[in-house]
């Protein structure tokens, strides 16, 4: 996958309000996909679905531990996607700064100059 | 509601598939705001905030119709690349609507993904809240491709990867 493909699986994972609810569970620690059903008005199968779109997305993997199959986030497609729109933020941001700056200069002392008022 | 709370960090998010939206809240009347949007020697005042850059033009004529140029050059090499359009809607202080198409210049690599004849719908609105002006960019690109090509300018090689932000994303992305 390139990398705007990868991002694009990321995005559309992360487009459902029960997946985001799935994975800031996950991001608190493992779970099966019993204790990840308990806080939803949803059933197992359901849920299961969630877990297979994240899962396809590499955004969760499962895990074995004996019986137990838990999940676990995986954080490396997440932190592409964050790092690719936190560049992008970051650009602006610095613009902003200066602004924020240019604005408490233009609130202590008024340009000389007529501003033209519409 | 308690006191307008003061965002003071840009947010950023994907309402759409060919948009992009900016968001930030600035400690000052919208009338100012909108002078520092408006006015070429305010703009090239914090319009030039790439280290190593200055923004030498920047001609604006504010009112439907009107035209604008902003140039950047690098202080190094010289080399230099800048936005132009044309003012679609202006209703000030409130918002501007421009068509924005990018000029590469000669800055080669720089602003290599940037897409080129394919210009954007930039819409900036202003609304203020107690002293407080919060700005709303949308940018719509019209196509996603052109939309995630304008939005990878922002990345730079040897980027350090941060685990930390998940929270973040997630934020972002219920906002958006």
């Amino acid at each position: 996958m390139t990398q705007i493909q990868r991002l694009d699986a990321t995005f559309t994972a992360l487009a459902d309000p029960t997946r985001r609810a799935i994975l800031a569970r996950l991001a608190q620690g493992e779970a099966t996909v019993a204790e990840l059903t308990e806080p939803f008005a949803m059933s197992q199968p359901a849920i299961s679905k969630h877990l297979k779109v994240l899962e396809r997305a590499g955004l969760i993997i499962t895990t074995e531990s004996g019986q137990r199959r838990p999940r676990r986030i995986e954080a490396a497609p997440l932190a592409e996607a964050n790092t690719w729109l936190e560049n992008y933020r970051q650009l602006w941001e610095r613009r902003y700064s200066a602004l924020d700056e240019l604005l408490v200069h233009m609130q202590a002392a008024p340009p000389k100059s007529k501003r033209k008022r519409h | 509601m308690p006191a307008t709370r003061l965002n003071k960090t840009a947010q950023v998010s994907l309402p759409t598939d060919t948009e992009v939206r900016i968001t930030r809240d600035l400690a000052a009347p919208r009338q100012l705001v909108w002078d520092a949007h408006t006015i070429p020697a305010l703009i090239q005042r914090w319009m030039s905030g790439m280290p190593g850059w200055s923004m030498p033009v920047c001609e604006m004529d504010v009112r439907p119709g009107g035209k604008y140029r902003w140039r950047w050059r690098s202080d190094e090499t010289g080399a230099g690349f800048g936005f132009f359009g044309e003012f679609k809607e202006v209703d000030a202080p409130v918002t501007m609507m421009q068509e924005e198409y990018f000029d590469p210049g000669d800055s080669g690599d720089i602003t290599g993904a940037m897409p080129v004849n394919n210009p954007s719908l930039n819409r900036s609105t202003f609304t203020e809240t107690k002293g407080v002006t919060t700005v709303v960019v949308l940018l719509d690109y019209g196509s996603k491709a052109a939309r995630d090509a304008a939005v990878s300018t922002g990345m730079t090689d040897g980027m350090e990867i941060s685990y930390k932000s998940l929270d973040a994303i997630l934020v972002e992305q219920q906002g958006g």
